[in-house]
């Protein structure tokens, strides 16, 4: 217990005391703010973390572009936040847990998903590990440490809590990462996990998004006070707010972070100011609630290029590589997604897998009568028909044969 | 008359409330300005303020709370959840206060203003967390009221008899209609009974019942079936808590036999009280087993969606099953 002065008149401390300052290295120019120190970061990371950046924005441009082509369902880009997750993802472990949102796709780049995986999931085919069961961009991957999407919000953020508890518990020195919008962090989830992870003292950093809107509510609509950093205090936790566009500053905050929660178990809060440049999904149109010219501003602060005049000051990259980069990076990104596209979707017994460990008799039930009922009208169940088993493909009547 | 499709049907009902009423206020994740993800809030804002119709942080235990307090105040909240899907962090708001409100209370309090509009349902590729039909949960819950409507023309209506009903309504919304379904509304104020079921075809074969968007696959499920010379009659729910058993007796007590169906999963799915009830009252009317048509005990999937469905020739088989058995 800490002990406070007594006073003895009302005097109210007013919400608005506190305002907490933004940690920022890198101008867009691609020059050091005067004062500040780059952090240690060689030539071969600097590289991979800008290499992620590319990756992750040429990814979003074709798949927001096949969306538009009808080829997709459903995307989300994360225009504008690259250096954001990217850089904090390359600041942790490549063995700490990250629980994402859903806008986080330059984490699992930066991690190594490759261009397949992210098709596969995409177009949820038979080798998307969520089985097509999810809408595109809900990834996850076990060997990359990175816990598969849930779309209802904030739900993953007292998971991380737990999570990180179970990695303190165990002892392996990890932590876990937990992204979020400044949006989601209005749930009831996100207090939870705060106040958990303060008490329980959990090596967990909860990072959170702040890029000024959820779907069309401006961020003054979401909380009245000085972003989601202040909360930290309410919970005697450690916090910082940084540049969420300053990949410098972004990779040195959640290095310094990741060092209080294993070293001292203690969770961290980071709050990244950035903007989201596109649109909410591709089923939005932020015409409708915010003007070109506030893009346009945001457009000047591109967090790739800053990071891309940083290196070619430094030497370390060129217009030639950038060319060739994107080149490579385009071409790959198209043929891996008309492989994916061409493959069938997951068989129709993955209806009833996972449910359960095992499928219980009464969904085998149900499965059973579903594909009799398929085999009726095969015509109008393109997809399930085509997953029955190659007997029933070529017309012969499984049934009779005591398989049904 | 005009036609309107359900979203425009819904923001006329809600424009009708607000001008009638300035107790009325509408608010949610999203609703203010922009009117909404699907724009069923449009130019309510505009039209009466923000201090009416207005976006609510994102946090649904917080809109139900909040519009709990509201309406225990005496003020007629039409409270918003983005997505039925969504509607979870709220039901703690929802099944121990709004629906015990006025019982725990002695009706010293009650929150009978507060409607809780929700999109619901698949056939959108949505996947698992925009497809769900969660009515079950809810009807299980004594002090709600539940509507589903199925047209426009029933939207309009009923949600204006919910907004105006005495007791807390949670209003779903077939999402998959939103668009979809045009039809002819009046322009004038109107209110459709809640509580009450409505025969929309009558027959002498076989009883039909389904609540929202099932309704038009059950339509579809009835021309093939009249091709084979089965006469169909057809129920629409409409108020699935409390429901109208009488009507739904009635039908049976004629054909004889009940199919139901709903997209929610099978198990503790509402077609399973239905059945129970009417077995209880017609038992020795029945000529078939009653018969459920719905979507499997598993969570709503993605790639097979349409196969996971209970589509029309799900249901056109069950009514020759029942016919036939
Ligand atoms: C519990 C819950 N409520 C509502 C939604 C619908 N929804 C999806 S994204 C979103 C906005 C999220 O905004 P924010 O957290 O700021 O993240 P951003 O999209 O800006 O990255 C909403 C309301 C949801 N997915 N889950």
């Amino acid at each position: 217990m800490t002990t406070t002065p007594d006073i003895h008149a009302p005097t109210f401390l007013a919400g608005d005391e506190f305002s907490i300052p933004t940690f920022r290295l890198l101008k867009q120019d691609g020059s050091l703010h005067e004062g500040a120190t780059a952090p240690e970061l060689e030539q071969d990371k600097a590289l991979a973390i800008y290499r992620a950046m590319v990756a992750t924005r040429v990814l979003d441009e074709r798949m927001l572009a096949a969306q538009r082509q009808g080829r997709l369902s459903f995307y989300m880009q994360c225009t504008g936040e690259e250096a954001a997750v990217v850089g904090a993802t390359a600041a942790l472990d490549d063995a700490d847990m990250i629980m994402a949102q859903y806008r986080e796709q330059g984490a699992l780049v930066y991690r190594g998903f490759t261009f397949d995986e992210f098709m596969n999931q995409l177009f949820g085919n038979e080798l998307d590990y969520g089985k097509g069961r999810q809408m595109p961009i809900h990834y996850g991957s076990r060997k990359l440490h990175y816990m598969t999407i849930s779309s209802p919000l904030a739900t993953q953020i007292p998971q991380a809590t737990g999570y990180a508890y179970g990695q303190k518990l165990a002892g392996d020195g990890l932590c876990t990462t937990v992204f979020f919008g400044e949006g989601a962090a209005s749930e009831g989830d996100f207090h939870a996990a705060l106040n958990m992870a303060a008490v329980h003292e959990v090596p967990v950093i909860f990072f959170c998004r702040n890029n000024g809107y959820a779907i069309s509510t401006p961020s003054i609509e979401q909380f009245a006070a000085d972003g989601v950093a202040p909360r930290a205090f309410g919970y005697r936790m450690h916090v910082i707010r940084v540049d969420g566009n300053d990949i410098l500053a972004v990779y040195s905050a959640t290095r310094e972070a990741r060092r209080i929660a294993v070293e001292h178990n203690q969770p961290v809060l980071i709050e990244a100011m950035s903007y989201r440049l596109a649109a909410h999904s591709s089923s939005d149109d932020p015409s409708g609630y915010r003007s070109k010219k506030e893009e346009e501003a945001w457009r000047d602060k591109d967090p790739i290029l800053r990071m891309q005049r940083w290196l070619i000051d430094l030497g370390w990259w060129s217009e030639e590589e950038e060319k060739a980069l994107q080149e490579s990076l385009r071409r790959e990104v198209l043929e891996t997604m008309k492989r994916a596209e061409k493959r069938p979707p997951p068989p129709l017994d993955s209806l009833v897998t996972d449910v359960y460990a095992d499928v219980t008799p009464e969904l085998q039930r149900q499965l059973d009568s579903l594909k009799r009922h398929i085999r009726q009208y095969p015509e109008a169940y393109p997809k399930g028909a085509s997953s029955l088993d190659p007997d029933v493909r070529a017309g012969d009547d499984v049934a009779a044969k005591g398989e049904d | 008359m005009p036609t309107m499709n359900m979203l425009q049907a819904i923001n006329n009902a809600l424009d009708i409330a607000m001008g009638e009423d300035d107790k009325v206020l509408c608010f949610g994740e999203d609703v203010g300005s922009f009117g909404g993800v699907f724009r069923a809030t449009s130019h309510l804002q505009e039209k009466y303020g923000r201090a009416r119709c207005f976006n609510t942080p994102l946090v649904e235990q917080g809109i139900i709370g909040f519009a709990n307090g509201l309406a225990a105040q005496g003020s007629v909240p039409v409270a918003e959840i983005q997505f039925a899907d969504y509607i979870f962090p709220a039901f703690d708001q929802i099944v121990n206060e709004t629906a015990k409100y006025r019982y725990r209370s002695g009706d010293l309090f009650n929150v009978g203003g507060l409607t809780i509009r929700t999109p619901y349902g698949g056939g959108i590729a949505g996947g698992h967390y925009h497809s769900q039909s969660p009515e079950a949960y809810f009807a299980h819950t004594p002090g709600l009221k539940i509507v589903v409507p199925r047209d426009p023309y029933q939207a309009k209506g009923l949600l204006l008899a919910s907004i105006r009903d005495p007791d807390p309504v949670i209003f779903f919304e077939p999402k998959r209609l939103y668009r979809a379904a045009v039809g002819e509304v009046p322009e004038e104020d109107y209110q459709l009974p809640i509580g009450e079921a409505e025969v929309t075809k009558e027959g002498t074969d076989v009883t039909l019942v389904g609540w929202g968007a099932q309704m038009e696959v059950i339509d579809r499920a009835v021309e093939l079936a009249e091709k084979d010379g089965i006469s169909c009659e057809v129920i629409d729910l409409r108020t699935l808590l409390p429901w109208d058993q009488d009507s739904v007796a009635e039908s049976v007590f004629k054909t004889g036999r009940l199919v139901i169906t709903h997209e929610a999963p099978r198990t503790g799915g509402f077609a399973g009280e239905i059945a129970a009830a009417i077995q209880e009252r017609c038992f020795l009317y029945l000529e078939s087993p009653i018969a459920r048509v719905t979507g499997l005990d598993t969570p709503f999937p993605l790639t097979l969606e349409k196969e996971y469905l209970p589509d029309h020739l799900k249901i056109v088989e069950a009514i020759r099953a029942s016919v036939n058995f």
